[in-house]
């Protein structure tokens, strides 16, 4: 990045002018103390090094006052130095002038580094596409292709639009977007996500979005965004400085003109009202708690997860009650037949039900579709809410519920329906049954089972029927489970949950974005990035895998963990100076001035350190 | 209408909240945002205005930080 560099190599001037000037600093003080100097030159020596090492921040203290912007940090070091000046202290003027350029050295570095780890870790834009115009290869920006252009990408390319592969297969790794680091097999008509690298061959793929509005570009500006929503613990410390500063400033001119009045010790108080002053910018906690949020936001888009604001990030971390809605979230959302009685005459049943049910898209039908394609023609009648009536060369034959088979009188055996149950029957006679049902995502229990360990309360909200729940649920291990719901039932369910706690709501988006509304936090599952899910939510699972939520928790926690780290020492350390300085224990220190300065732009570094800390991801 | 911009050499988080207060009170200006650790600012305001609250904000924060320079 152009912005990295550039301050790399101011970083590397301001080196290069403190250790010469603190050279020259050791020089003029070995001189003042192994000769007598006339007190003049020795005045000039010092000044000579002062001005050497701050005359930009004096230069801005003194520009910035000329533009009514009293009070700034520039401005605080210029008139604390000046005075230390007044009182006869050059060693001390000097080394604080010092200290604080290498401190603000520190904290260019450590900003600097943190921009470029967030840079790193958002490194995910395609800087080029290859476009296929009349036969010809065509470089271009990724924001020129449009619609239905055809674009080659090829080994280690990143995919730059969403679109779908119209020849060759490849392996492709998803982890950029979605966390995962199985490579994903892609063929002919399988949708590809933009941001994915190609591991081996090549591919033709039809744009089926421009860049705006594809999945990279919304991630960007997602992540890019999320800090505009401020969580709480940032809304204090802007309140915080906001009234921090002008009440420091003010107690320092009171410490500084009040006492003295009294004992007339002018010059100790003036070094108290001083150290004041350099305490007084909240600094280590307006750049440091945004970091730390940015820094966890961007680690768990790392992960798969986009978290959409600092708040909901904040919210996960202490939310204890999660509600899993079923079909696509704990469950994969695709049926299949699980079972067929009578077993010897598996072929018999799936044969004739797959006769009738071979025009239709109904899941049940796919999945028995999938199971046994069938060969014979049918003329098919629909019962709504029964099943189908087939007329083919055999007879007639009925697939659906009981309420179909006992319409035509024909006798269905009393079995337990834990999943969803087909009776075939042939020319008035009961043949047999096939269950179907949902297959639970192999992720799902071992995220509960976490969740549990973490304390919190797991539930899960389903609209099928009370028998199917109860078997998901157990074989989930999953406690509570509300069945036979109604999107607005979820609703309220959630309402009733949220008085035990804070609710974090996980669905898949599509048709329960009032629920994810209602929630504390609400997750969808990205499905890669599909558009209902991204906007109805406030945190999106770019893998749908259940599990992510757990690894998004931890990294929630360790943020605000860092956050409050941050927030707890700078002020206390603070706090702590302004004690120590007004009761005059600092003053037996020789350099308290330095003390003071150390809890400055010492605190600041550490607690930007400390915030590198949240874009840390732990590789499993 | 939204817009961003990229601002450059913007070193001090407390400097970046002081731009947002400013440029949140032109007129025109439905919200402002600065995020210091991308250095972008997002701006949303009237579209007819945009040309005079840009120039505006620019000079809002050059008073701020003499060095920060948005790049339009």
């Amino acid at each position: 990045m152009h912005v990295g560099d550039i301050a790399m190599t101011r970083n590397q001037k301001s080196l290069v002018r403190i250790v010469a000037l603190l050279v020259a600093y050791a020089v003029v003080i070995a001189l003042s103390l192994a000769l007598t100097l006339h007190p003049v030159l020795e005045i000039a020596l010092f000044v000579a090094v002062y001005v050497g090492i701050g005359y930009d921040i004096i230069w801005k203290a003194v520009r910035n006052t000329i533009r009514g912007n009293l009070f700034d940090e520039n401005f605080l070091m210029t008139i604390a130095t000046i005075g230390a000046f007044a009182i006869g202290e050059y060693i001390e003027a000097v080394a604080v002038m010092m200290l604080h350029q290498i401190g603000e050295l520190f904290q260019r570095y450590a900003v600097a580094k943190g921009r470029k780890n967030i840079a790193e870790l958002m490194d995910i834009r395609p800087e080029t596409a290859t476009m296929l115009v009349d036969g010809e290869e065509v470089e271009v920006h990724p924001s020129e292709i449009q619609l239905g252009d055809i674009l080659i990408v090829k080994a280690g390319d990143k995919i730059p639009l969403d679109g779908i592969v119209v020849e060759g297969c490849c392996n492709v790794d998803t982890r950029a977007i979605t966390g995962e680091s199985l490579p994903k097999w892609v063929d002919v008509g399988d949708d590809v996500v933009s941001g994915c690298i190609l591991l081996d061959g090549s591919l033709k793929v039809q744009a089926t979005c421009d860049y705006d509005n594809s999945t990279v570009a919304k991630i960007l500006d997602l992540v890019e965004n999320a800090t505009a929503n401020k969580a709480p613990a940032e809304k204090f410390i802007t309140k915080f400085s906001k009234y921090y500063t002008p009440i420091v400033v003010i107690l320092a001119v009171l410490v500084g003109v009040v006492p003295p009045l009294f004992d007339g010790l002018w010059t100790i108080w003036l070094k108290r009202a001083m150290m004041f002053l350099f305490v007084s910018c909240p600094c280590a906690l307006v750049i440091s708690v945004p970091m730390g949020f940015f820094g966890g936001i961007t680690a768990s888009s790392k992960m798969g997860v986009l978290v959409k604001g600092s708040n909901y990030l904040e919210t996960l971390a202490k939310a204890n009650v999660f509600a899993f809605d079923k079909t696509g979230t704990l469950t994969k959302g695709n049926f299949v037949v699980t079972d067929v009685f009578p077993a010897e005459n598996r072929n018999e049943v799936l044969e004739l039900a797959s006769i009738c049910e071979q025009y239709s898209n109904h899941p049940i039908a796919v999945a028995i579709n999938n199971e046994f394609p069938a060969e014979k023609r049918a003329v098919v009648t629909e019962m709504a809410g029964l099943g189908i009536v087939a007329e083919y060369v055999g007879g007639t034959i009925l697939c659906g519920n009981e309420q179909l088979l006992a319409k035509y009188d024909v006798q269905v055996p009393q079995i337990e329906q834990s999943s969803t149950t087909v009776f075939v029957a042939k020319n008035g006679k009961f043949v047999g049954y096939i269950t179907i049902a949902d297959q639970i995502k192999e992720e799902s229990p071992v995220a509960l089972a976490e969740l549990a360990k973490n304390n919190c309360t797991t539930v899960m909200l389903t609209g099928d029927s009370e028998q199917v729940a109860k078997k998901v649920a157990s074989d989930l291990g999953i406690e509570n489970y509300h069945a036979e719901l109604l999107p607005q039932d979820k609703v309220a369910v959630v309402d009733q949950l949220k008085q035990k706690g804070v609710v974090a709501f996980v669905g898949d988006g599509i048709n329960d974005a009032p629920v994810l509304a209602t929630a504390d936090v609400g997750i969808a599952m990205g499905k890669m990035g599909s558009d209902v899910a991204v906007e109805s939510a406030d945190i999106v699972l770019m893998n749908d895998n259940p599990k992510a939520i757990v690894t998004a928790k931890k990294i929630a926690k360790k943020t605000l963990a860092i956050v409050k780290q941050n927030i707890v020492f700078s002020i206390a350390v603070k706090v702590a100076v302004l004690v120590l300085s007004a009761i005059g224990l600092l003053d037996k220190i020789a350099f308290g001035l330095i003390v003071a300065i150390l809890a400055d732009v010492g605190v600041c570094v550490l607690a930007i350190l400390n915030s590198l800390r949240a874009m840390v991801v732990k590789e499993k | 209408m939204k817009k961003v911009i990229q601002m450059r050499n913007l070193e001090c988080a407390h400097c970046a909240s002081k731009m947002e207060q400013q440029i949140a009170k032109l007129e025109g200006v439905n919200s402002v945002t600065i995020s210091f650790m991308t250095q972008k600012m997002t701006l949303d305001c009237d579209e007819s205005k945009i040309l005079e609250i840009v120039l505006q904000a620019k000079k809002i924060c050059k008073k701020i930080e003499p060095d920060c320079t948005l790049v339009i």
